[in-house]
C-alpha cells in the first residue's frame, strides 16, 4: 500500500501584523435619540456604547475588508505573494454566493490563495485564527490572513431601539505566519446549538436578539471557555497583559473581567464605547486600537474570546505582534 | 432550607452587590424595575447570584414573572432544596 506523504509544518504560528478599518461616519447616541425613543443615558447604562461607526454605501464589505487587510499585510512586513491562505469571517453578507474571500484576496494582490468565507457569527475571527494557526502548523499554509468584516447596519432594523443602538460596521485583520515560539495558543471553542434562535435574522431580514438569554450565557458559560483557553496555553489570569473579548456589551466585558480576577496590570479592551458591536470585526478592531494608543505593546499576552450567533464561541491566548 | 428571613436578607445582599440597592430598601412590596431601578440585564445577574447562593435556578421565562422582591422570595422558597 502506498503511504501518503504529509506536508511539513511549522513549530508554531503567530500574528505578524494587525490592521483595522473604521467607517467614516460617526454616529453618536444623541443622533439616535433624534430618530428613535432612546437617550444617551439609557444606551450608556445598558450597553456602554457612546458612539459607533456606520458604513456608507461605498464602504462595502469588500472595500472595508481590503482596507483592513492591506494595513495588516503592510504591518506584517510580508509581500502579498507570501500569503497562501485567506479566511474571511463575516455574518452579514447580503449576497451569500459568491463568498467574498477570493475577491478580497485578489484585491489585495494575493495570487491564487486558498480562500473562503467563514460564518461563526461574532466568534468568526477567533474561529478563523484557530484554523489558520493549525493550517500553518500542519503545513497546509505558509502564511495566512484572517479578516473579520461586518455591515451589521444592513441587517438591523434602524427603527428598533433594542438593536439599532448596538450594531455597527467595520473591519479588522491579522496576518499570521510561522514561528519557532508559539504566538497563538490552542483554541478553546464550542457551540450551544440549542440556543440557535437567541441571535438570528428573522423573516423581516433584520436581527433579533434574546438579550437576557445571551447575557446569561455570556456571563456564566463563557467564563469556562476563557479559563479553558488560558489552561490550554499554560498561563493564568495573572499572566494576561490584555483582555480583549468580543465587544458585545460593556457590562458583559466588566462581568467577565470581574469573574476572571485579572491583576492590576491587565489592560481591558473597551473599544465598544466608540465602535459599538461589530461582530467578527470587533476583536481585531479592539486590539488595533489598544496598540495604536500604546496601552498594549508588542510582545504582550492577550486573551481573546469571540462569541455570538449559533451560539458559538472560540478563544485563545495570543502574543501581540 | 433557608427561612423566609434568611432569603430576604440574602436577596438584599445580592441586590446591593449587583445593583447598588440599599439593603433597607429591599422590602417585599418593592418592584425591581419601578422602585429599585433594576434593569433586565441586572435581573439576569440577580438570577445567577441567587443560583450560586441558594441553589435555585431561575430560567429566563420565569424571570419575566418575577416583578417584586416578594415574588423572588416566594420563588426561592418554593423551589429550594
Amino acid at each position: 500500500m502506498t503511504t501518503l506523504k504529509l506536508a511539513t509544518g511549522a513549530p508554531g504560528a503567530r500574528i505578524l501584523g494587525l490592521g483595522a478599518y473604521r467607517p467614516r461616519r460617526r454616529v453618536t447616541n444623541d443622533e439616535l435619540a433624534g430618530v428613535m425613543e432612546t437617550n444617551d443615558e439609557w444606551i450608556q447604562s445598558r450597553v456602554g456604547i457612546a458612539e459607533r461607526r456606520w458604513a456608507d454605501d461605498d464602504e462595502t464589505l469588500v472595500e472595508m475588508a481590503t482596507a483592513a487587510g492591506g494595513k495588516a499585510i503592510a504591518a506584517s512586513g510580508l509581500a502579498p505573494d507570501e500569503i497562501d491562505l485567506v479566511v474571511l469571517a463575516s455574518a452579514s453578507l447580503r449576497q451569500p454566493i459568491p463568498g467574498i474571500g477570493p475577491q478580497v484576496a485578489h484585491r489585495l494582490g494575493i495570487p491564487r490563495p486558498g480562500a473562503m468565507d467563514l460564518n461563526a457569527g461574532c466568534a468568526g475571527f477567533c474561529y478563523s485564527l484557530g484554523l489558520v494557526s493549525d493550517a500553518i502548523r500542519a503545513g497546509s499554509a505558509r502564511n495566512a490572513i484572517v479578516i473579520g468584516v461586518e455591515r451589521l447596519t444592513d441587517v438591523t432594523d434602524m427603527t428598533d431601539r433594542s438593536t439599532a443602538v448596538i450594531f455597527a460596521d467595520g473591519a479588522g485583520a491579522a496576518v499570521v505566519g510561522a514561528s519557532d515560539e508559539p504566538g497563538i495558543g490552542p483554541v478553546a471553542w464550542g457551540s450551544d446549538g440549542d440556543q440557535h434562535s437567541a441571535i438570528e435574522i428573522i423573516d423581516s431580514g433584520y436581527m433579533a436578539m434574546a438579550g437576557q438569554a445571551v447575557y446569561r450565557w455570556a456571563t456564566t458559560k463563557l467564563t469556562e471557555a476563557l479559563t479553558e483557553a488560558m489552561e490550554k496555553a499554560g498561563v493564568t489570569a495573572a499572566d494576561i497583559d490584555v483582555f480583549a473579548p468580543h465587544q458585545a456589551n460593556l457590562r458583559i466585558i466588566e462581568s467577565m473581567t470581574k469573574r476572571l480576577g485579572f491583576g492590576e496590570k491587565t489592560v481591558i479592551a473597551r473599544d465598544i464605547v466608540r465602535s459599538g458591536n461589530t461582530s467578527a470585526a470587533s476583536i481585531p478592531l479592539a486590539l488595533s486600537a489598544l496598540m495604536e494608543s500604546g496601552e498594549a505593546k508588542s510582545g504582550d499576552l492577550a486573551l481573546v474570546l469571540g462569541y455570538g450567533a449559533g451560539l458559538t464561541y472560540a478563544g485563545q491566548v495570543l502574543r501581540l505582534p | 432550607m433557608s427561612s423566609t428571613q434568611e432569603i430576604q436578607s440574602g436577596l438584599a445582599e445580592i441586590l446591593e452587590e449587583v445593583a447598588g440597592v440599599t439593603p433597607a430598601d429591599a422590602t417585599p412590596e418593592k418592584s425591581f424595575t419601578e422602585d429599585l431601578d433594576v434593569d433586565s440585564l441586572s435581573m439576569v445577574e440577580i438570577a445567577t447570584a441567587v443560583e450560586d447562593k441558594f441553589g435555585v435556578a431561575i430560567p429566563d421565562d420565569e424571570l419575566g414573572n418575577i416583578k417584586t422582591v416578594g415574588d423572588a422570595i416566594s420563588y426561592i422558597e418554593k423551589n429550594q432544596g
